[in-house]
């Protein structure tokens, strides 16, 4: 327990030596030069800012406001941008370019010109000194870089993991000394015991689930404290970006595909026990539903349950400024509040329900693969 | 869809793809293995616990059978003692009955047999007696006849008068 104690004490300092190094560029005030101001009235308005806030972000902000002299200042911290460009990799601060995201601001580094558009870091040609558009609002002299830096879900992931960590861990510690775990950890244990006897247990099978119930509760709790994280007015929104729900059902493919066994395999291309001119005709659907439905059920369904949430919760809140003519100040924000508050109940039981369907699938998925296929 | 593939960040796939790996391995290493085992084997303790008080109780219900025959058993020999020292009494108190009739009939024999040979005695002290008698009758008798029949006769029956037959 002192051991504990004392590990907890360094963990809290050094995460706290993280925050400070991070946040360096906190409450720094930056112009801005956008026409409205930073205010959002209209429909088009909040379309916009919703469609740019479920999007990953360059920049860690908290907040932002326009003093009395239209100066737009923004609170948060600036986070590191390292791409890989034409001339390798380039690292520089998200700060530089002062929280433009339409491309207006261009970032000079190493001989290369960057600039941001929609959270998308582009490279300028050349010989190119501005970005022009097309009109899809393409930009035409620019092409995209691939994308390494510590963004805000990238934030999130560290995060997570670190509190996963430092949680699971204690939990683990306390076991040493003491049977049953005391504090929090007295919290987590029922909830790995539920993902070992209800979700990996009953669909892997009692002979192969050991086997694959680390990676199942790494999943599960990941997700489920990553879209908790999302209802915080952090404004996370990890789970509902493409590339990290893909990559979890990524993961989850290669572990069925690895550990199928040869019964998986044969009933997959050579199903038994139907007229052979069918198995070909069944090899395809089946190799189509391994390789491509399953992880892509998988990624969409995360994916878009999330962001959907964060859209309705966010459009929700809106009606407080888009209906407020109609319903004048009082009714607009009420009804705002009131609608708010229910579907952000509703979004802290999805947080675990996606979390539960995806390492449920997962679970389902693997034991498919694992099954012995005796007859 | 178009837009959802333009959202989609390789960087952050691949990003979060090491991330995610290493999560996997740091948790599995220092969280769920050592979890998982302290729950298996809090569980396998907890069968194993259940599994010895059953025993005990059925160790308890085997000692309390086992004390159930050792209290008839019990009860069964002092019974038996109890049988056999009534036995034994009735035994010796027939016993000393038997003897008992045995010395009494002795007793009454040998009784019998001093009456009987008193008796014997008296009988044959009496035959003297009466010869005795006889003789000396007929001493007197004879004397008398030979001084007077009729005297002799009286004298006879005067002495027969004064014998008294005991």
């Amino acid at each position: 327990m002192k051991l504990a104690l004392k590990s907890n004490k360094q963990f809290v300092l050094l995460f706290f030596i993280f925050l400070s190094t991070l946040a360096f560029g906190f409450s720094k005030t930056e112009k801005h030069d956008t026409k409205d101001g930073g205010q959002i009235n209209t429909k088009e308005e909040v379309e916009a800012y919703i469609i740019h806030h479920i999007k990953d972000s360059h920049d860690f902000s908290l907040f932002s406001y326009t003093d009395s002299e239209g100066v737009r200042k923004h609170f948060g911290f600036p986070l590191p941008v390292i791409i890989n460009t034409s001339k390798g990799i380039v690292t520089f601060m998200s700060s530089e370019f002062h929280h433009n995201d339409d491309g207006h601001v261009i970032v000079e580094k190493d001989g290369l010109k960057f600039a941001k558009i929609h959270s998308k870091i582009y490279e300028l040609d050349a010989d190119a000194a501005s970005v022009s558009f097309d009109e899809e609002h393409h930009p035409t002299n620019a092409h995209k870089v691939l994308d390494f830096s510590i963004t805000k879900s990238v934030v999130g992931i560290l995060l997570v993991g670190l509190l996963l960590l430092w949680w699971f861990s204690s939990l683990a510690r306390q076991y040493k000394t003491k049977q049953i775990p005391t504090g929090f950890a007295r919290v987590l244990e029922p909830l790995v015991l539920y993902v070992r006897d209800e979700i990996a247990r009953p669909n892997i099978g009692e002979k192969h689930y050991r086997r694959f119930t680390g990676y199942l509760l790494t999943v599960f709790f990941f997700i489920w404290v990553l879209n908790l994280l999302g209802l915080t007015p952090l404004g996370f929104n990890v789970t509902g970006q493409l590339a990290v729900t893909a990559c979890l059902a990524v993961f989850t493919l290669i572990i069925y595909t690895v550990s199928g066994t040869k019964g998986y395999w044969m009933h997959m291309i050579w199903m038994p026990g139907v007229p052979v001119l069918i198995r070909p005709v069944l090899a395809v659907i089946e190799l189509a539903g391994a390789f491509l439905i399953k992880p892509f059920s998988l990624l969409v369904r995360l994916f878009a349950n999330i962001s959907a949430g964060h859209i309705v919760v966010m459009s929700l809140i809106a009606i407080m400024f888009v209906l407020k003519e109609s319903l004048g100040v009082v009714g607009a924000t009420g009804l705002s509040l009131v609608l708010s508050f229910f579907i952000t109940l509703i979004e802290v039981l999805v947080a675990f329900l996606q979390a539960y369907i995806f390492t449920m699938l997962s679970a389902l998925f693997i034991g498919m693969a694992v099954d012995d296929h005796a007859h | 869809m178009e837009t959802l593939l333009n959202d989609f960040s390789p960087g952050l796939f691949i990003v979060q793809a090491i991330l995610f790996l290493a999560l996997i391995g740091l948790m599995v290493k220092f969280a769920w293995k050592p979890i998982l085992n302290s729950l298996n084997e809090r569980e396998s303790g907890i069968e194993d616990a259940l599994a010895a008080a059953e025993n005990a109780k059925k160790e308890m219900q085997n000692l309390q059978a086992d004390n159930k025959k050792l209290l008839k058993e019990a009860i069964a020999e002092r019974d038996a003692l109890l049988k056999e020292a009534r036995e034994m009494k009735d035994k010796i108190i027939a016993d000393a009955k038997e003897d008992a009739k045995e010395v009494t009939q002795t007793l009454i024999e040998n009784a019998q047999a001093a009456i009987s040979q008193e008796k014997q005695a008296a009988i044959a002290e009496l035959k003297k007696n009466v010869a005795d008698l006889s003789i000396s009758i007929a001493e007197t008798v004879i004397k008398k006849e030979l001084s007077e029949k009729k005297d002799q006769l009286k004298h006879v029956e005067k002495i027969l008068k004064d014998v008294t037959l005991n």
